[in-house]
């Protein structure tokens, strides 16, 4: 293993490794999920934890309290968000707002069309990098170029105006508020403040009394409250006039008020960017108006936001922005102090490249020279009142609509850490200014701030409004950026390691405001693609808090690292300098350690306290009377049987059975033995081995003795038997066995067990099925708990295949899996002869037994200094405050984290999370692998509401959820959930200071968790949560157990399922590198109304296929998919699906075979007429749907918006 | 001077409370060790758990000696823990052998969290309660 200047070696063990070019270190290639066999294993030395020391500090959870408190907290946040110049990247192609445009509005109103349009041109998927290029030079000193920055916020607004032509009076209402600002600003530029405010103003004023009320209410969510000039829906169309007066706002607005503003609400922007929709319109031409502020008064129209699109490469500057408040007023008076009094100019050759109307990026500069900026104020009025009209494609109220705007524009991220180098710059600048002062007043210009927040992403959605939600195809998570040091360096992949919020708040009193829940979900043992193995002599970890070096460890020197944890400085060993794909000395950072995320140790022998395990497997099966009747023995032996040597292990692999029922019957296949011998131990009370060392025996050497008993145990136990079944005795035998060695023990279950030691009395009342609050969820004995702690103890994990037909008291048998980190099955009502069933059981057991196995693994999960775990879900053991104890690691197995800020965050720029499992692989290597995910933190309430993952949340509410209902109760647990929605809603219009749910007909809420209370609702109606429809206390608590322990990506398809139309398969295909046929149809929202009568309609939630067939389909697709000529001929329930030769029924096996690539082991497949029996089936996974005793989506969101606070 | 009934339970209220005080300095110790990672929790809950029942039972013992020589003050001070433990017994996880604490859930900081400050606020009780008997003896015996 030591070679001292050659840190790596090909991993020997993996069968997988592909020597790549770099034969230092080898390049596993796990299969995915879904294949067969992942193996990783070798023998050897055993050792489970030494290595593992670290020092945690725990600390009490108590931050339960919900300290949300006042919007108003947020303005003094002057930095971050209010900066108006994040990076527009993604604003072009967003989905969401082409739903919009689909959506049948209530309300149609004419501009929605524009919209659409206009999102997709106007940002260029570049748009993004180019601004960051830009980015720096803004900052520090053009002042030309800060001008420009702020020009394309204004542009966008221009447009609003041109569709909209409401009275001019609306416009005064701008024009009023800028002059506080101008004010504001007076100290670094008097000049500006004097000019514009009076100018412009004059001809709003008298509208501004109206608009500004209804403005109040609806900008608010984007801006704090100061903002006045939102027009309310009604007064929209007045807005169109005032072009004149409104230019000056607008000018004035983008340049320099927005900027201020946003560090009170944070969100400040958008309202340029909602002139983005109108864009259709008018496309990109108007740009040309900046070059000429008078142009822009007529031009004002088209101009908005081309200009934006255009500007925003060259906006990089406006990063600076993103301080929030103050790189706005400076890039202004930067342009002053020059001496430019028209900043016009300058900008205006940026802006030129094509739209005329720009005008409001110089404006900043043109406004001390021009006091009405005309078009620019159009721009700004428009926003704030065009916004509803804007939303038109939304049906609902006016209000509503202005949301719904700045859902079409993509998020923009920030660094944090780039926002406040600008800031500091900026202060440094001019030390005097007020920016609280002059953010208040900008505030009121409700426009630009709508611009800015969709520059910022911070767009809002109206829920009430948005009637199609859901995006058509998955999105990512919300992308991390973090500062530039590691703006470049490698994250650990969302599928790995994932965080609630993808910036994290810098103290706990901000995450309180936040009301989300902030936890890690981790998927360590996930099978990859592309994984770095390293061996070397000497991993290099801190000192102090035994951190792996990772990509995101500061470099004091050539020699010396400073931990990203706990921020030591420790020396760096000479090896570590050597880069194995050079061959040469030299600079660290090329170290594969540096370059991933996720990495590979090969761990020398410190990490073992013992030699590596060989890999056990023992099986229980129950061969009781009922378990006779299942017929599962056969299905299970025959694919063990074919399974056999593809079992993970290496040469020391052992594998024993043990079959029950009133008794327990070992089957001996020693050396001397020609067939398996069967000894049966009548005694269950108190358990012996008659023959240890024969039980377990080693698969390679007695591999007929194995086959042989795999085919008589079937007949053996195919006459009828006795109906009890010995559990418990069982289990205490098998850890006897298993205890000096470790392992995995397989139990096959199918009744209650009901003798001996941990007998089971069932406690399940059918007739309570529905009823509303739920008993009997937690264990009745904690035997099976115990046991599972001993198995803990052995390294023994203990998994449970649940193949019952009546109650089994999953609650209680869970327990053995729970905490001995085993896997749970559950195949309600089997029957090995219903085809289907087995074939189920045959693909879970065929990947069960195949999959990569890690043996006697503990995973230690470290977080920067300030944060800490508070509780774990899943499905192992917790040695320590940090420790998990998995005596058996599986690629399936999936945990979450609930992490608590114990002390501020706010000197640090990143937060970082190391997730490290060290494991014994089935050839007996011990391996550690090292996750890492590294966020940036952040000090204002939108940009946490903002970066938050909604998939990621929805997966810790629902352990938490899961959790609370043993805890407490099923209502409770509801509640908690409910209120989660609401919490995170209310935290969002506070921080936005929208108005309140009773005052407005609109339900806000930022984009990134727009979809969160769906999920919810989709939770509420999984069967782990639902009341009023009857489920099987087993099935409830299957899901349940589920739901604690599976990857995030089979949780949510659990939670809201996939659903594609099969009729127009051919209308969504694209096609792959090698010109193979994809189908790629879109996902459908889950409602009945989807649902149409002509068409065909598969919905996939992970677990089973449903395809659902209309009756009113066409008799082509009948008989080119099914094979059948008419409706009426179909079954009443398939489970399979015809392969025919023609085009239609390929490509839906391609479409079958493409979903069922990304899970362990295919789903089941149900084909339904719409006329069949068991059409429930289908319609109640319609989770949208008001069903009996539930809401429907509508309903749900109407109950949120009423509690909402 | 004389050595009554209510003398000698405050006296052998003394020595009881003594050992409760004891008690709770290793509940503690014990909860500090498992939060700074130095215990397995199965270990630490293995030798917490039989502890639990003889604490309440000498706590029991001192209150039947005061409401049997009708030391109502010192009885209505101790009534609350006494209502406090049977609560908390009866809430207990669901587990075979006696105790209260679980080693599964035990890690989880709220748990965690509670139960070290229950340790701390019944380390305070004891010791005030100690003086407090001691007092009560000394009255009782000084009183003819």
């Amino acid at each position: 293993m030591a070679h001292v200047p050659n840190a790596y070696n090909n991993v020997p063990g993996q069968q997988n490794s592909s020597p790549g070019p770099f034969q230092q270190y080898s390049q596993i290639p796990q299969s995915q999920l879904p294949g067969p066999l992942k193996q990783d294993g070798n023998l050897d030395k055993q050792a489970p934890v030494m290595g593992f020391n670290s020092q945690n500090h725990f600390n009490q959870s108590g931050n339960s309290s919900p300290a949300f408190n006042q919007p108003g907290l947020m303005p003094q946040h002057t930095s971050s968000q209010s900066s108006p110049i994040r990076p527009l990247k993604p604003i072009s192609n967003q989905p969401p707002m082409q739903n919009i445009q689909n959506i049948p509005m209530s309300s149609p109103s004419v501009h929605s069309n524009p919209n659409t349009i206009s999102s997709s041109s106007p940002y260029p998927p570049n748009a993004q990098n180019q601004i960051n290029n830009n980015a720096p030079p803004l900052v520090p000193s053009s002042q030309y170029s800060q001008p420009v920055m702020n020009g394309p916020m204004p542009a966008p607004n221009q447009r609003p105006i041109n569709q909209y032509p409401p009275p001019s009076s609306s416009f005064s209402s701008p024009s009023v508020n800028q002059p506080p600002i101008n004010s504001s600003y007076s100290p670094v530029n008097p000049s500006f403040g004097i000019q514009r405010p009076p100018t412009s103003m004059p001809p709003g004023l008298p509208a501004n009394s109206h608009s500004a009320p209804l403005t109040g209410p609806r900008n608010s969510p984007q801006t704090t409250g100061p903002q006045v000039n939102m027009p309310p829906p009604s007064s929209m169309p007045n807005f169109a006039p005032p072009v004149g007066p409104l230019r000056s706002n607008i000018m004035n607005g983008p340049s320099g008020p927005p900027p201020m503003s946003a560090p009170i609400t944070g969100p400040m922007p958008p309202k340029g960017l909602p002139s983005g929709p109108m864009l259709f319109g008018q496309p990109g031409p108007n740009l040309g108006p900046q070059t000429s502020q008078q142009q822009s008064k007529s031009q004002y129209n088209n101009g908005p936001t081309a200009p934006m699109s255009q500007h925003l490469p060259n906006m990089p500057p406006m990063q600076g922005l993103q301080s929030g408040l103050t790189p706005l007023p400076l890039m202004s008076q930067p342009g002053l102090k020059s001496g430019l009094p028209p900043m016009p100019p300058v900008s205006q050759p940026v802006l030129q490249p094509g739209l005329p109307p720009m005008p409001p990026i110089n404006q900043p500069g043109l406004q001390s020279g021009r006091p009405p900026m005309p078009p620019m104020g159009q721009p700004g009025l428009q926003s704030g009142s065009t916004l509803p009209q804007m939303n038109q494609p939304m049906p609902g109220p006016a209000s509503g609509p202005s949301t719904n705007l700045q859902n079409r524009y993509p998020q923009m991220q920030y660094s944090t850490q780039q926002q406040n180098q600008i800031q500091q710059n900026i202060a440094k600048q001019f030390p005097t200014h007020n920016l609280y002062g002059a953010t208040q007043q900008m505030g009121q210009l409700s426009v630009t701030k709508q611009g800015f927040d969709q520059l910022w992403g911070h767009q809002m959605v109206d829920l009430l409004q948005c009637k199609q939600i859901l995006p058509g195809y998955p999105e990512d998570p919300p992308e991390i950026r973090l500062g530039h040091q590691f703006a470049e360096s490698p994250n650990c992949s969302p599928e790995v390691f994932r965080c609630t919020v993808n910036k994290i708040p810098e103290t706990n009193s901000l995450l309180q405001k936040s009301r989300l829940p902030l936890g890690i979900l981790i998927h360590p043992f996930k099978d990859l693609n592309h994984l770095p193995v390293i061996q070397c002599t000497s991993i290099v970890r801190c000192r102090a808090c035994r951190t792996y070096i990772n990509p995101f460890v500061y470099f004091v020197d050539a020699k010396r690292w400073k931990c990203n944890l706990c921020y030591r400085v420790n020396d760096l060993p000479e090896e570590f300098q050597y880069d194995p794909v050079s061959k040469s000395y030299g600079d660290p950072s090329r170290r594969p350690e540096i370059k991933s995320a996720t990495i590979e140790f090969i761990a020398p022998s410190e990490y073992m306290l013992r030699p590596p395990q060989p890999a056990v497997y023992l099986f229980l099966l129950d061969v009781s009377q009922i378990a006779r009747e299942s017929g599962y023995l056969q299905v299970v032996c025959d694919t063990l049987k074919s399974n056999l040597n593809k079992l993970p292990g290496d040469a020391r692999t052992q594998i024993g059975f043990i079959c029950y029922d009133a008794h327990i019957h070992y089957y001996l296949m020693s050396d001397g033995l020609t067939r398996p011998k069967e000894m049966t131990v009548l005694d269950i009370e108190d358990i012996f081995l008659p023959s240890p060392e024969s039980l377990l025996v080693n698969l390679g050497e007695h591999d007929d003795l194995i086959k042989e008993l795999l085919t008589i145990l079937p007949q053996r136990y195919s006459a009828p038997g006795v109906p009890a079944s010995a559990l418990g005795a069982a289990l205490q035998a098998a850890y006897k066995l298993m205890a000096p060695t470790g392992g995995r023990i397989t139990v096959f279950q199918t009744c209650l067990p009901n003798v001996g030691p941990g007998a089971l009395q069932s406690r399940e009342d059918p007739n309570a099925r529905s009823s509303k609050d739920v008993a009997h969820l937690n264990p009745a004995t904690d035997f099976y708990k115990r046991l599972a702690l001993d198995c803990s103890g052995a390294q023994v994990a203990v998994d449970l295949f649940l193949l019952s037909s009546q109650y089994c008291d999953l609650a209680t048998l869970s327990g053995m899996s729970k905490f001995s980190a085993g896997s749970l099955y559950h195949i309600p009502l089997f029957r090995a002869q219903r085809s289907w069933q087995a074939d189920q059981l045959r693909h879970m057991f065929t990947r069960y037994l195949t999959r990569k196995i890690g043996f006697e693994a503990v995973l230690r999960v470290r977080c920067t200094r300030g944060v800490s775990v508070h509780t774990f879900h899943g499905n192992f053991f917790v040695r320590s405050t940090d420790l998990l104890s998995l005596p058996n690691v599986s690629p399936d197995a999936g945990f979450g984290m609930q992490l608590i800020i114990e002390e501020s965050l706010a000197d640090l720029q990143q937060v970082c999370f190391q997730a490290a499992l060290l494991y014994t692989s089935s050839k007996g290597e011990r391996r550690i692998r090292v996750h890492t995910l590294a966020l940036p933190t952040t000090n204002t309430l939108p940009d946490v509401l903002h970066s938050a993952d909604q998939e990621c949340i929805i997966g810790l509410l629902s352990k938490m959820a899961v959790d609370r209902c043993s805890s407490a109760s099923m209502s409770e647990a509801k509640e908690a959930l409910i209120n989660a929605a609401v919490d995170v809603l209310s935290a969002h219009r506070l921080a936005q200071n929208l108005p309140v749910g009773s005052a407005s007909s609109s339900l806000h809420a930022p984009v990134s968790l727009k979809l969160l209370p769906l999920y919810i609702l989709g939770l509420l109606k999984r069967k782990a949560l639902r009341t009023g429809t009857s489920t099987r206390l087993d099935e409830r608590v299957a899901d349940m157990c589920f739901i604690k322990s599976a990857p995030l990506c089979a949780v949510m398809r659990g939670v809201y399922p996939d659903l594609y139309a099969l009729h127009d398969l051919h209308e969504h295909v694209r096609r792959d590198k090698d010109n193979l046929v994809l189908p790629n149809p879109p996902r459908l929202q889950l409602t009945a109304e989807r649902i149409n009568i002509t068409g065909a309609y598969l919905l996939d939630d992970g677990d089973s296929m449903i395809i659902y067939v209309s009756h009113g389909v066409s008799p082509a697709f009948l008989s080119e998919t099914f094979g059948v000529a008419s409706f009426n001929q179909l079954p009443d329930e398939a489970r399979s699906l015809p392969m025919l030769e023609n085009e239609g029924s390929e490509l839906l096996h391609a479409f079958v075979d493409k979903l069922n690539d990304d899970r362990p082991y295919p789903s089941s497949l149900l084909i339904l007429r719409d006329n069949s029996a068991s059409r429930q089936l289908f319609t109640e996974r319609l989770i949208e749907d008001r069903v009996e005793s539930a809401l429907s989506y509508y309903e749900f969101l109407q109950h949120v918006k009423t509690q909402v606070k | 001077m004389a050595f009554s009934f209510p003398a000698f339970s405050y006296i052998i209220a003394l020595i009881v409370d003594a050992f409760l005080i004891f008690f709770s300095i290793f509940h503690v110790i014990a909860f500090d060790e498992l939060k700074t990672d130095y215990k397995n929790p199965i270990d630490q809950c293995n030798s917490l758990n039989p502890l639990v029942l003889p604490e309440y039972f000498l706590h029991l013992i001192i209150n039947l000696l005061f409401l049997l020589s009708g030391e109502w003050f010192s009885l209505l001070i101790n009534v609350p823990l006494m209502i406090y433990h049977i609560l908390r017994y009866k809430n207990r996880p669901v587990m075979s052998g006696p105790g209260l604490y679980d080693p599964t859930s035990i890690m989880n900081s709220d748990v965690l969290t509670i139960c070290q400050r229950e340790g701390w606020i019944k380390l305070a009780f004891y010791l005030l309660s100690f003086f407090l008997y001691l007092y009560g003896m000394i009255v009782v015996l000084i009183a003819v």
